[in-house]
């Protein structure tokens, strides 16, 4: 059967159509203060982290240097003063060096977390939603496995036995991030299949490659990206979480929470110590949950 | 109905077997295998370490280890606890009564949220709807351990007091203990909940029986009372059973800051001392628990709601 398609034409169309949605959701993000300015946020996050070593190399502190008082004892919880801007931990070292140095690794984390989410998800989902029946049945089966099982107990005793390193531990997370991704994904595909203009694809002979890769995907690369963006979120605070209970990021390597696991022992001593980890936290937090939600309102056509 | 209940139920169990499967197979894989602990202490005998091994049954090979394994769980008999010396299940029930405390409390405080999602469904797009969606955006992006800590620091400045286990003074120490782990515990749910009544509300509002209710000339309370909350609020039974897994891990963080002697910090120690039988006897009440949590939502929901049917 001849492609009643003129190829270059549809490249040429579905370029142009979806040009014009990018810049659509552009228009509408411009307007939108609260997530650019989670945007900017964001940014500069990941551009001061991204740049640690650098500026802790201009500061001439280190994360894992033990630091001295000027009367050569080792400088154990010392108050936030010159030559530690946010004071000392309790072996002596630079909080704000392991500050800016845990970031690099909770962020790193948070977006490979993502990374495997969508490589998982997304093509779990697609499959689900566009085949139905058994496949989606099977895929559904291991998404229903996941989502009941309790996550902080399995995580910490893969973590007692693998005694995983950031690459492994971010493999472990993200194996309990992709079944949302596969639902969310699966939702849209299934309503994306529903419409008319798959059908007549189909009518034309479109092979199903074809149907996925140029009508449904374009539909699903939106709301993986927001998806994505949740699930950076997620894996940040589950990695504090576990790291915070000495089950996550092992020491002496800093993540933003293990700078404070079995701090309850020097908390009253060294109170300064307990709120730069969790501001940092809750901004990377709150910017990347606060784009991802503009984004979907940006996607959304009818908002 | 109870063909749905029968295939769910089976499903559960299947689901049960495989994590604890799982596991089972991780203990006894692991680098060292499970008395890698005792090899760590440098004065252990050869003759003490085969006497420890048999005593535990870990001289098996893998299939008949994990065949006599199953087949004592089965009649509930997790072995011997490494560390308490103890069938786990007795150690694990003198502590389980600490945590449904601190998760009950938690659930009532969690309620908050039924009156703040319909405070912001019903004024929809103004002041109290904005702060609300400002404090749940806000305590979603905060690490609910993190946020003990700070209260912990709050408090030691300004009260001098920290609380700190169970309070053994009569039931006002109880309470003083409790009601700030299970406070932040809650915080989730309140989270949970206001996002959901809001939605449900706002669904109901834009139906066609709450515009006639209007329309026959009703008082927006009456409205508001008897169309709008009976409907939306229905569907919240099943959340319940929903927020129990993130309850669970939840309170094993709470339990350990707040030195709560409750089964999320015996998991805690239990993983920290290699403690394989009571940690696998955990896992799997724990699983049990999260099933039966998200089983009874997917149950109420039918409920409830008599357009859905299970099929």
């Amino acid at each position: 059967m001849a492609s009643l398609e003129d190829p270059r034409t549809a490249v040429v169309i579905s370029a142009a159509s979806s040009w014009g949605t990018y810049r659509r959701v552009w228009r509408k993000l411009r307007r939108d203060p609260v997530t650019l300015a989670a945007a900017a946020l964001l940014g500069t996050i990941v551009v001061v982290t991204l740049m640690a070593p650098i500026i802790t190399g201009l500061l001439q502190t280190d994360p894992d240097q033990i630091l001295r008082t000027p009367t050569g004892r080792i400088a154990t919880l010392e108050p936030p003063g010159p030559g530690y801007i946010l004071g000392t931990d309790d072996l002596g070292r630079d909080a704000f060096a392991r500050l800016l140095h845990a970031g690099r690794v909770s962020l790193a984390i948070g977006f490979m977390v993502a990374l495997i989410s969508v490589l998982i998800g997304a093509p779990a989902g697609l499959l689900a939603g566009y085949y139905g029946g058994r496949v989606d049945d099977v895929i559904n089966a291991f998404v229903q496995f996941v989502f009941n099982v309790p996550s902080l107990f399995v995580l910490i005793i893969l973590s007692v036995v693998l005694r995983p390193d950031v690459t492994v531990l971010a493999l472990i997370f993200g194996f309990f991030f992709w079944p949302g991704t596969a639902r969310q994904v699966r939702g849209v595909v299934l309503s994306v299949r529903a419409l008319d203009y798959i059908a007549a694809a189909e009518a034309l002979g479109a092979s199903d490659l074809r149907v996925i890769a140029r009508h449904v995907l374009p539909n699903v690369v939106n709301i993986v990206l927001v998806v994505a963006g949740f699930d950076v979120a997620g894996a940040i605070l589950g990695e504090s979480a576990l790291s915070f209970l000495g089950f996550g990021v092992q020491v002496p390597m800093a993540s933003w929470g293990n700078m404070l696991s079995g701090s309850q022992d020097f908390l009253r001593r060294a109170p300064w110590l307990v709120y730069p980890p969790g501001i940092m936290i809750f901004l990377t937090v709150l910017s990347v949950v606060q784009l991802a939600d503009g984004l979907r309102d940006a996607f959304d056509p009818r908002v | 109905m109870r063909r749905f209940l029968a295939r769910r139920l089976l499903q559960s169990v299947l689901l049960l077997w495989v994590l604890m499967t799982f596991t089972f197979c991780l203990t006894r894989l692991a680098p060292g295998g499970p008395e890698s602990m005792l090899l760590e202490q440098p004065k252990i005998q050869k003759v003490d370490l085969d006497r420890i091994r048999a005593r535990f049954g870990l001289d098996d090979p893998l299939p008949l280890a994990y065949a006599k394994w199953l087949g004592n769980v089965l009649r509930l008999d997790f072995g011997m606890s490494y560390h308490y010396l103890r069938p786990p299940l007795e150690v694990i029930g003198e502590r389980m009564w600490a945590t449904v405390q601190l998760g009950a409390l938690a659930y009532a405080i969690a309620l908050i949220g039924i009156p703040l999602g319909v405070a912001a469904a019903l004024n929809r797009g103004r002041l109290p709807d904005i702060s609300i969606r400002v404090f749940t955006v806000m305590s979603d992006a905060v690490p609910n351990w993190w946020m003990a800590l700070v209260i912990i620091v709050a408090l030691s400045t300004f009260a001098g007091w920290v609380p700190r286990g169970q309070g053994t003074e009569g039931p006002l120490d109880w309470f003083r203990h409790i009601i700030i782990p299970a406070a932040i515990l809650g915080l989730g749910g309140i989270v949970g909940f206001t996002r959901y009544v809001r939605s449900q509300v706002l669904e109901v509002i834009g139906q066609d029986y709450v515009r006639t209710a209007r329309a026959k000339g009703l008082t927006e309370l009456a409205v508001a009372r008897d169309h709008i909350l009976r409907n939306a609020l229905l569907p919240l039974v099943t959340i319940f059973g929903g927020l129990l897994p993130a309850l669970i891990s939840g309170a094993a963080l709470m339990e350990v800051i707040f030195a709560w002697p409750g089964m999320g910090r015996l998991y805690l120690d239990a993983a920290l001392s290699r403690d394989y039988p009571l940690l696998l006897a955990m896992i799997t009440i724990a699983t049990i628990a999260t099933l039966l949590g998200t089983l009874s939502a997917d149950v109420m929901y039918g409920y409830v709601d008599p357009r859905i049917r299970y099929s």
